[in-house]
C-alpha cells in the first residue's frame, strides 16, 4: 500500500516537473532547426506560471462548462500520469491500471475539451470540437487494439504488467507484433496530442486549427489548466510509448535506487523522443483534413495486423 | 524540396538570429510592467487601419533574424490568450468597436503597445473622413513605438520593456 502511494507520488511529481521542460525542448529544437534561438527550455514554465497569475476572463452568459472543463482536463491528465507506468511498473494496490481504465480516463479529458469548444457557441469552437471527436473516434480503437496486441504475450491487460513483462523478456521486443503495434501507437499518440501532421500546435490559421480552435475562448487561469493538461497528456502518452518500445531501466518496485534509476532513464527516453518528434515535425506539412482519417485508418490496420499476428507468433 | 537538400540547407544556415540593438521607445509616465508578465508575454496584434508597413516590421520582429521569442514574447490567435495588445495604424470608423472589444477581451493585467507614428496624430491619414481618431483617443497606451514604419529593433525594445528579459 505504502509502495503504491510512493509510486503514484513519484509519477505525479515527475510528470509535473518534466512536462513543461519537455515542451520547451520540443520548441527549442524546432526553433534551432528554423534558424532561431527560441525562448529556451524553461519558457513553458514561465508561460504557465504567468497564466496561473492572471484573472480568467469569461464571457457574460457563459455556462459553468467554461470553468470546470479545464479542471476536468487537468484532473484526468493527472490520473493518467499516475496510472501509466512512467517510472515504475509496480502494480498499484487498489487502483485499476487496466488498459480500458486508462483509455476511458483519456477519453474523459477529450470530452471535456470538446464540450469546452462547443460552450462558446462560436463557429471555430464547434469546428474544432467536431474534428477532435472525429479523430478520437478513430484513435481510441487503435490505442486499445495496439496495446491489446502487446498484452497477449504478457497475459494481462494491466499496463504496468505489460511493460514489466516486456522489460524482463526482451525477446518480445523485436518481433512483427511488437513493431506493428508500436508503429500504430506512435501514429495515434501524434494524433491524440495534436502534433504535425494531424494538427499544427503553432498555427493561428482559423481553418487549420483543431486544438487551438477549442481553447480560443479561455484565458488566464483557465487557459493555464488547459495548456498544462494537454501537455501532461503528451507526457503520459509519449512516456507509455517509449516505455513499451524500450522498457529498459524502468523500476520494478518502489525502492529508492530503482525509482531514481527509473526517473533518470525515463527522463532521457522522453527528452530523446520529444526532440526526435520535434525534429521530424520540421520536415512535415500538415495533412489535409480529409486525409487524416486515412492516416488513422492506416494505423488501425497496423494495430489489427498486429493482433492477428500475435496469435501466430505466440 | 528533397529531404537531403532541406537538411543541408538547415546545417548551412545555422542560427540567423542577431544580437539585439538598442532602439528608442516612449513609455507612459508611471507605467510599471505587471509583475506576472516578467519573462513571458503573449501578443495579440490589431490592425486598426494601418498601411501594413508596421505589420511587415512586426512579422520581421518574430522572424529568425530578430526572434522576439527569445525574450519571451509570442504571437497568439486570441485576445483571451494575450497579455499584450499591439495596435498599428490610425483607428478607422469601422475598427473602433473591434479594437475596443479586443482590448476588453484581454484578461488583466494587460499592456497596450502602439506601433508606428500613425497611432499618434494619425500621420498622413489625419483629417480623412474614414478616420475616427488615433489610438490614444480610445485607449490608454502604455508603450509607444515611434517610426514610420518602426524598425523591428524598436518593436523588440517595446516588448522587452514588458518582459524585462
Amino acid at each position: 500500500m505504502i509502495d503504491s502511494v510512493v509510486v503514484i507520488v513519484v509519477h505525479l511529481v515527475f510528470a509535473l516537473a518534466i512536462t513543461p521542460v519537455l515542451i520547451g525542448v520540443m520548441r527549442t529544437v524546432r526553433a534551432r532547426l528554423e534558424g532561431r534561438v527560441g525562448g529556451g527550455i524553461v519558457q513553458p514554465w514561465r508561460d504557465v506560471l504567468k497564466l496561473f497569475a492572471k484573472e480568467p476572463l469569461r464571457a457574460p452568459g457563459s455556462s459553468p462548462v467554461l470553468t470546470w472543463a479545464p479542471l476536468l482536463l487537468m484532473a484526468s491528465s493527472l490520473v493518467l500520469c499516475a496510472l501509466i507506468p512512467l517510472v515504475s511498473t509496480l502494480p498499484l494496490a487498489g487502483v485499476p491500471g487496466e488498459l480500458f481504465v486508462v483509455v476511458s480516463v483519456l477519453l474523459l479529458g477529450t470530452v471535456a475539451l470538446a464540450m469546452l469548444g462547443l460552450e462558446a457557441g462560436t463557429a471555430f469552437g464547434g469546428m474544432g470540437s467536431s474534428r477532435h471527436m472525429v479523430f478520437t473516434a478513430l484513435v481510441e480503437p487503435t490505442v486499445l487494439l495496439s496495446i491489446y496486441a502487446l498484452s497477449v504475450p504478457a497475459g494481462t491487460s494491466a499496463l504496468a504488467a505489460i511493460v514489466r513483462s516486456r522489460r524482463d523478456d526482451l525477446s518480445t521486443l523485436l518481433n512483427p507484433v511488437s513493431i506493428l503495434a508500436i508503429a500504430a501507437l506512435i501514429v495515434v499518440v501524434i494524433a491524440e496530442t495534436g502534433r504535425l501532421p494531424v494538427d499544427n500546435p503553432a498555427t493561428h490559421l482559423e481553418l487549420t486549427m483543431v486544438h487551438e480552435a477549442m481553447i480560443l475562448e479561455s484565458g488566464g487561469r483557465d487557459l493555464g489548466w488547459l495548456e498544462f493538461g494537454s501537455w501532461l497528456r503528451l507526457t503520459a502518452l509519449l512516456g507509455l510509448t517509449v516505455n513499451l518500445a524500450v522498457p529498459w531501466a524502468v523500476a520494478g518496485d518502489a525502492s529508492w535506487t530503482a525509482l531514481l534509476v527509473g526517473v533518470a532513464a525515463t527522463t532521457v527516453k522522453l527528452v530523446a523522443a520529444a526532440a526526435l518528434l520535434a525534429a521530424v515535425e520540421v520536415f512535415l506539412a500538415k495533412l489535409r483534413l480529409f486525409r487524416v482519417p486515412e492516416l488513422l485508418a492506416g494505423s488501425f490496420v497496423l494495430a489489427f495486423l498486429s493482433v492477428s499476428a500475435s496469435y501466430l507468433v505466440f | 524540396m528533397s529531404l537531403t537538400r532541406l537538411l543541408s540547407m538547415i546545417t548551412r544556415t545555422g542560427t540567423m538570429t542577431e544580437p539585439v540593438a538598442d532602439a528608442p521607445i516612449e513609455i507612459r509616465e508611471g507605467f510599471v510592467p505587471p509583475a506576472c508578465l516578467r519573462g513571458s508575454a503573449q501578443v495579440r496584434h490589431v490592425d486598426a487601419g494601418s498601411c501594413n508597413g508596421c505589420e511587415i516590421e512586426l512579422g520581421a520582429a518574430f522572424g529568425p533574424v530578430y526572434d522576439a521569442e527569445r525574450f519571451g514574447a509570442r504571437l497568439v490567435a486570441s485576445p483571451r490568450h494575450a497579455d499584450v495588445v499591439t495596435v498599428a495604424g490610425v483607428v478607422t470608423q469601422n475598427m473602433v468597436e473591434p479594437l475596443l472589444n479586443t482590448i476588453d477581451a484581454t484578461p488583466n493585467p494587460r499592456v497596450i503597445i502602439s506601433i508606428g507614428d500613425c497611432t499618434r496624430g494619425c500621420g498622413v491619414f489625419a483629417g480623412s473622413y474614414a478616420v475616427a481618431g488615433s489610438v490614444d483617443d480610445f485607449a490608454e497606451v502604455d508603450v509607444h513605438v515611434t517610426g514610420c514604419p518602426p524598425a523591428p529593433e524598436a518593436i523588440i525594445a517595446a516588448l522587452r520593456a514588458v518582459t524585462r528579459r
